[in-house]
This record gives structure tokens, C-alpha cells and sequence, in this order.
């Protein structure tokens, strides 16, 4: 995507974004709730056209050749997008005859996808009354059926339970090995760090940051320890005893923040000088940055337009 | 992955190719429709009941036919047939809607497919639907003592018509569903249909209305459809005299084409900019 830009009326959606993913790797997209990332997705998978800008997807211009595009890409957006009144099998034997496979290959096709996926047991259950899982892993499989060269992945995991996300990120990975070309959205810091080869942080339909996750996470200074007091009287008192640099006090929570860049060092120091002190305290945790400090390190502000995503992310992180 | 080398996308080769391709995916679009009827057989019998009720409903308890002498289900039978198939506009417009609140409409459109052939699908679905309707409900007409009187030919001239009417519903209601497609417009659309149904000849004749009422009447499609059936089926039509009921059977063609022609392409294109 060279300099794109989208507009809905007077909202830009898109305001001349850049991103350009290798041959065969995974690209994350991460930025929160409003930034872009669904409408990049739309454009690219031809389902919604750019004002300016130049998009090619496999080497094909998205605009001119669209029909040549659609053949090559698969496709899971936010919301499942299968037939919810017919079964798993129905589903993929008729995006299958829709690739023009045949309606033999489609069939056989659909059961080898089926059984891949972990939903070969699901007969003629109709998927309105599949879990999100496995509706999920069910869209997951439509998305295949032609082991397509570019994948694209919209938010996969949102609205998944732990187990749910674990699966598709099974799945995503086992993809990779066989040279599929993946983008894939995320809120979620930890999702893009697991399963991607580079990321960019978009925010206001821009690309602000674009690394490996690793050189992300240096700019964002790595993982932090959080610490609730009992007593929130002596805050100032840990404060000055676990000193350093960059300590964040919240004293409504009760709540130290402190920079953990060697992780069980740190929790270790920190338990030992809370205790020397007679310091209790409630709650002790190391945790990865979160989106919204990958924001605010990156952009010098919180990440807009959030709702209850960025609480997840952080019981994810 | 051992299933990449079978799986490649081949592309449409030449003009028959592509017209094969059509085909097929309308096929495709159909033979999921007639799945979902499959899955849901209480709603299909619910719906080729509900008009049956009304023929009955019409024909005993309300007193339909006024004004026009003779056994008024002579005159309600075809009447009903061509409500029927009017009223075919919301359950066209119903079906779209709840397609499109859903992400497998996206699927479609970021496939290799034929970009009409969803719009295929359904009118081939709506259109079967229609046929079966229509061969119950002259079923039961011919339980109550309707009859046809001008042979086998003019008989499926008067289907043609009515089926034709219903084609132009359905590509209103797919475009009324594309553009305001929100499921509290279906159910504004479901109680219009009432009015603009009753202000027709289905149940009674213009003559016996007040002249304006009358005048109104003869000019709504589905009375020029009525009235033209009834000619062919050899049912009394309660003559009017007026230039509109004594060409209906010009009228039954002209205002479905007409509509067709507007609607059609309005809603092809609506569908290709779906989103944008």
C-alpha cells in the first residue's frame, strides 16, 4: 500500500498509509479501535475502494485487476463470514464450488479442511450453533480453501476465549510454514508479537512505528513489574525503596509501576525489599507493555477510542 | 501442504467460459437458498399457508367480491393470486436484509465469483418459491369452486403474468433492502403492502367505489395484473368500462417491464458498490 487515503464523509479513515509486506511472511497491523486497520483490510481484500493512493496485492493492482486479486487471497474479517443457517461441511463445499473447484474436489476439499480444523465430528449441525471457537476455525477454514498466496487475518481472535485464540494462532502458524503470505490486525501487543514478522503501529489511518516486534518493544522499554500496597499511606515510602528510574505511583490503586527489564530479577529484588521494610503487599505482577503504552512511548499520547479491548489485552499481556 | 497443488483458482477462459462460470455460480447461489429452505421447513409451509388463509379468510368470513355478481370466488381467486405475488416484495426484501446484516455477503464479494449471481440466487429462489404458491393456492381456489373456463393456453398466460408481476416485486425489494435495508424497514414495508394492497380490485371492484377511489384503484399494478388474469382464466372481471380495465392485459406487461427496467439495473449496481 502506497500513500492510501480513505474518506467517510468528513472522517479520514485512511490518511496515507504505507505498508509493504515481504513474500511469505507475517505482517502485523496493530493499532486500536478507529485507527484503520479494517478498512486497510476491506481495500486490500477488494471489498472497498481507496480514494488515492496505489494498492497491489500478489503484484496485481487491486483497482484494475480485481478479479485476479480475489483468486489469490482469503479472507477472515471481523465478523464470521460464513452461512450461519447451513452446517460447517455445507459452507466450505459451497465456497468451494464458488473457487471453481468442482463439486467433487469441493467436497473433498471441505472434509480435508474440516478434519484440519478440528470440526470433522460437526455432521450437519448448523454453525449458528457452533461456539465462537469453532465458528471462528470454520471462517478460518473458508478462508483456505485454495490455499490462497495472501491471507488476510481481521482480528482473528477478538471475542475469543484463551483457548479459543490459541487455536487460531495454532493454525495461523502451521499457515506460515507453507509460504502463505499473511496481514494480520490486532489490538492485541502480545498476538502480534506472537505471530508476527514485523509490525506497524497505525494510528489516525497512518503508519506511526514499523519494526520486529523486538525493536518495538526496545523502544518501548520492555516488560514492567506492578505493585499494590495493602496500605496506600505507604506508597511514598516503597517508592523510595524500590527507586530507579521511570516509577509510575497511582495512588487511587495503590499501585507502583517500575521498569522489569530482567523479570524474575526484578520480582525477586522487589518481594525482598517489601518484605525487609514490613511493606504487605496485595498484589505483585510482571507483565509485557501494554497497548496502551506502546502508544504512549510511540505517539507521546493514550491510545484513543478505546472500549472494554484494551482491559483484555491487558489480561492477555 | 500437500493440498496446494490441487487447489489453484483456474480463471474464466473466453466468452462461453465466462458465461459457464455464470451459470454455475448461480447454481450455487440457488442450490444454497433452497439448503436454507431445506433447514427450515416450518417457516416454507408457514409461508405458502399464510396466503391460503387469506383466500379462505376472504372468501368465508369477509365477504370478498363485493359488487360483482356470482360466485365471488371467481372473482377473489385471481385477485388473491396477484396479491400474493405482489406481497412476494417483503418476503424478497426480508430475505436480502438478513443476508446482508451478515459477514458471508462479504465472503462472496472478495471471491472470484460472478458478482450478480448472489442476486441470481435469490430471484431463482423467490421465483420457485412463487411457483409452488401459486400451485397451491389454484389448488385450493379449485377446492372452493374456482374454475378456469378458457383452456390450458390462456391458463399459463395468466400464471405468466402473475409471475412476471412477482419478478418486479422481487428487484424492489432487493433494491428497497439494499437501500434501507434495517429490519425495522422491513416491518414498515410489511404493514404498507396492506394499504396499497386493498387499494386495488383484488377484493372488490372499483365500481363500486367512490369515482376518485375508483380511478386510483384501476391504475395500481396489481390491478391491471387482477384484471388480466381474470380475462384469461374466463373469470367475471366486474367491467368497468374504463380504458384501464379494458387493456389490462397490456397494462399487466407494461407496468412489471417498467418496473423491472428501473429497478433492475438500480439494483445491480447497488450491490456492485455495496460498502464503498
Amino acid at each position: 500500500m502506497d500513500g492510501v487515503h480513505k474518506r467517510y464523509g468528513e472522517k479520514r479513515a485512511l490518511d496515507g498509509l504505507d505498508l509493504v509486506v515481504g513474500r511469505g511472511t507475517v505482517h502485523g497491523v496493530l493499532g486500536p479501535n478507529g485507527a484503520g486497520k479494517t478498512t486497510a483490510v476491506r481495500i486490500v481484500s477488494t471489498l472497498l475502494r481507496h480514494d488515492a493512493g496505489r494498492v497491489t496485492v500478489a503484484g496485481l493492482d487491486v483497482r484494475e485487476r480485481a478479479g485476479e486479486v480475489r483468486r489469490r487471497i482469503g479472507l477472515l474479517g471481523q465478523h464470521a463470514a460464513v452461512d450461519e443457517q447451513l452446517g460447517g461441511r455445507q459452507n466450505l463445499e459451497m465456497f468451494g464450488r464458488l473457487y471453481h473447484l468442482g463439486a467433487r474436489r469441493a467436497g473433498s476439499r471441505a472434509d480435508e479442511l474440516l478434519e484440519r480444523f478440528g470440526l470433522e465430528d460437526t455432521g450437519r449441525k448448523a454453525v449458528k450453533q457452533y461456539s465462537g471457537g469453532m465458528r471462528r476455525r470454520l471462517d478460518l477454514a473458508a478462508s483456505l480453501i485454495t490455499d490462497p498466496d495472501v491471507l488476510f487475518l481481521d482480528e482473528p481472535t477478538t471475542g475469543l476465549d484463551p483457548r479459543g485464540r490459541t487455536e487460531v494462532w495454532d493454525a495461523v502458524r502451521s499457515l506460515v510454514g507453507g509460504g502463505t503470505t499473511v496481514l494480520l490486525t490486532t489490538q492485541y501487543l502480545d498476538e502480534a508479537d506472537q505471530l508476527a514478522d514485523r509490525i506497524s503501529l497505525i494510528d489516525h489511518g497512518r503508519a506511526v512505528a514499523e519494526g520486529t516486534p523486538d525493536e518495538l518493544k526496545a523502544r518501548v522499554g520492555g516488560d514492567r513489574i506492578d505493585v499494590v500496597l495493602r496500605d496506600a499511606s505507604r506508597l511514598a515510602e516503597a517508592a523510595a525503596l524500590l527507586g530507579g528510574e521511570d516509577l509510575t505511583l497511582d495512588p487511587d490503586r495503590r499501585r507502583i509501576g517500575a521498569p522489569a527489564p530482567d523479570r524474575m530479577a526484578a520480582l525477586t529484588r522487589t518481594v525482598r525489599v517489601l518484605d525487609e521494610a514490613g511493606i504487605e503487599a496485595e498484589d505483585i505482577a510482571v507483565r509485557r507493555p501494554t497497548l496502551d503504552e506502546v502508544f504512549l512511548s510511540l505517539t507521546g499520547r493514550p491510545a484513543e477510542v478505546r472500549r472494554t479491548e484494551t482491559d483484555k489485552a491487558e489480561v492477555a499481556a | 501442504m500437500s493440498a496446494a497443488t490441487t487447489t489453484a483458482v483456474p480463471g474464466p477462459e473466453g466468452a462461453a467460459s465466462r458465461l459457464g462460470w455464470a451459470l454455475a455460480d448461480s447454481w450455487t447461489m440457488t442450490r444454497r437458498e433452497l439448503a436454507h429452505w431445506a433447514r427450515q421447513p416450518v417457516a416454507v409451509v408457514v409461508n405458502l399457508v399464510f396466503p391460503v388463509m387469506l383466500l379462505l379468510m376472504f372468501t368465508y368470513l369477509v365477504g370478498g367480491g363485493r359488487g360483482v355478481p356470482g360466485d365471488p370466488t371467481e372473482y377473489l381467486v385471481p385477485g388473491m393470486l396477484a396479491l400474493t405475488m405482489a406481497f412476494g416484495l417483503e418476503a424478497t426484501m426480508l430475505a436480502v436484509t438478513q443476508d446482508l446484516g451478515k459477514g458471508v455477503i462479504d465472503r462472496f464479494r472478495s471471491m472470484p465469483m460472478v458478482p450478480g449471481a448472489v442476486l441470481v440466487g435469490r430471484s431463482a429462489a423467490d421465483m420457485l418459491q412463487s411457483v409452488v404458491s401459486l400451485a397451491v393456492m389454484t389448488g385450493v381456489g379449485y377446492a372452493v369452486g374456482w374454475r378456469w373456463h378458457n383452456g390450458a393456453a390462456a391458463a399459463l398466460g395468466a400464471v405468466g403474468l402473475l409471475l412476471l408481476l412477482r419478478f418486479a416485486m422481487l428487484w424492489v425489494g432487493i433494491q428497497l433492502a439494499m437501500v434501507a435495508g434495517r429490519p425495522e424497514m422491513v416491518t414498515a414495508v410489511q404493514i404498507l403492502v396492506w394499504p396499497v394492497g386493498f387499494l386495488s380490485n383484488v377484493f372488490a371492484t372499483p365500481a363500486s367505489m367512490p369515482g376518485w377511489l375508483g380511478a386510483v384503484v384501476e391504475w395500481n399494478p396489481m390491478s391491471a395484473t387482477a384484471t388480466a388474469v381474470r380475462e384469461l382464466f374466463g373469470n367475471p372481471g366486474g367491467a368497468t368500462g374504463s380504458w384501464a380495465a379494458e387493456n389490462a392485459e397490456l397494462l399487466a406487461v407494461l407496468w412489471p417491464v417498467a418496473i423491472i427496467a428501473a429497478f433492475f439495473p438500480l439494483a445491480v449496481r447497488k450491490f456492485a458498490r455495496l460498502s464503498r
